[in-house]
């Protein structure tokens, strides 16, 4: 891990917000915009330190509520919730299996929006809920799923393509040479 | 299980999460209009690499179309003088009749084009911000409204560009008035999250008579929308609470799901 991972997963969550607010055809397709902040916080909770995931959450969150009609901050808990509970169950994960990333994906967006919206709810807003809202539900859960997976390659080809690899040390110590033959 | 620099991130990002929430409105309005400022490039270029295909079109497009344009448009702009000359008219005839029965003189809409930026990422709610803000004169409450009818109002207005929220967003409610015999009057409220070109008009009367088909405008109450802004059509009604009030779906006029320029309007 280095802080180039870091960067990276802050860009790539910049981009997938603007790209939630400028891209409307999911939308007007299925009827609900896919959110990336959660495929991304799984792959931060599984693979970077804990200060990248409070970054993620922080700023992915606010950039988030920025461009919408939530209030400001309420993104942050529900994404750093989710995020800080992968980080601490992670060695317990196989996250390099497809299939789990696939799964985690797909808690992770389901979750996402529901304690957003319980959020929301609780701070007295009137969100947009309806029956509609479950098929919503339904094509965050599965566009999350489908994504995570990609999401994991994706960074995996950007980390060997652009991220450099710490120096490993040489176990040579010239005090320890065994000297051959007569000296 | 928990290290003392896992205790640090929750304590931090519970901390900021807290100072953000108990910022006071005006001081969280201006933060997001901070935060979403960064998009700004982002969109530009955007837009940029929309208008150029548009621009290659226009370049490649032969002359003999652009003169058959530019005489349609020409005679199509005959013909609205001709018409702004006839409604001259009849609004100056109608401002002497209302001196004369002492009502207020009703002044002419000014209107301002918009282009939509973008659009609310969240699902729960339905707003667009639009490239107009406090620089171009744009305040809070304003209608907003495209030649087919009335999309929404401003809600939040930065310095380059607003919120405005549609029609069919819990926090969008409009008094509006059906054109039938009995002018029945109701509230335009919130639609299901899935299809944006319907909205329930509640509240009309229990014994309301409505048609399919029958014309929704702003009826003027409530002080942000003037009246007449056409807003849709009947789809259905129904009767609630055992016939204490009638409920209706509408057709809205203006096509949500293509909103491209909008016009805010200065009463």
């Amino acid at each position: 891990m280095n802080v180039f991972n870091t960067i990276l997963i802050l860009a790539a969550a910049f981009l997938a917000v603007f790209g939630e607010a400028a891209f409307p055809l999911l939308r007007h397709w299925l009827g609900a915009q896919v959110d990336l902040l959660p495929v991304l916080m799984v792959y931060a909770a599984l693979n970077t330190d804990i200060v990248t995931v409070s970054l993620l959450a922080l700023l992915g969150g606010l950039w988030f509520d920025a461009l919408s009609a939530n209030p400001l901050g309420i993104s942050i808990v529900p994404l750093f919730a989710i995020g800080f509970v992968i980080y601490l169950q992670r060695e317990l994960i196989l996250r390099e299996v497809p299939f789990a990333q696939f799964m985690l994906g797909a808690v992770a967006s389901a979750a996402a929006p529901a304690l957003c919206v319980l959020l929301l709810l609780t701070g007295g807003q009137e969100p947009l809920l309806g029956w509609g809202s479950l098929w919503q539900w339904l094509v965050m859960t599965a566009g999350g799923a489908v994504a995570t997976p990609i999401v994991f390659e994706f960074f995996n080809w950007c980390q060997k393509a652009f991220g450099y690899q710490p120096r490993t040390e040489t176990s040579f110590r010239p005090d320890r040479e065994i000297q051959r033959g007569r000296q | 299980m928990l290290k003392k620099k896992h205790y640090l991130a929750l304590g931090a990002v519970t901390l900021m999460a807290l100072l953000v929430f108990s910022l006071p409105q005006r001081a969280t309005s201006r933060l997001k209009l901070a935060a979403g400022g960064l998009f700004l490039p982002l969109f530009g270029l955007l837009n940029t690499a929309q208008q150029l295909p548009v621009d290659a079109a226009n370049a490649v497009m032969p002359r003999r179309a652009l003169l058959k344009e530019i005489g349609e448009l020409q005679r199509e702009n005959q013909q609205l003088r001709i018409q702004g000359a006839q409604t001259a008219a009849i609004a100056l005839e109608n401002d002497q009749l209302r001196a004369l029965v002492g009502w207020q003189r009703q002044t002419p809409w000014k209107l301002k084009l918009a282009n939509v930026v973008m659009r609310d990422p969240a699902n729960w709610w339905r707003t667009v911000q639009i490239d107009l803000g406090s620089r171009d004169g744009l305040r809070e409450n304003l209608p907003v409204l495209t030649p087919d009818g009335l999309v929404g109002h401003v809600a939040a207005v930065g310095f380059a560009r607003s919120q405005v929220v549609l029609m069919g967003d819990p926090n969008c409610r409009v008094s509006a008035r059906v054109e039938n015999p009995a002018h029945d009057v109701g509230v335009i409220s919130a639609s299901g999250p899935l299809d944006g070109s319907l909205v329930e008009l509640t509240y009309l009367s229990g014994n309301a008579v409505l048609k399919s088909g029958q014309n929704v405008v702003t009826s003027g109450e409530g002080g942000i929308f003037p009246p007449g802004i056409p807003i849709g059509q009947i789809v259905d009604s129904r009767a609630v609470e055992f016939g204490l009030y009638t409920e209706a779906r509408v057709k809205l006029s203006a096509n949500f799901g293509a909103l491209e320029r909008v016009w805010v309007l200065f009463p």
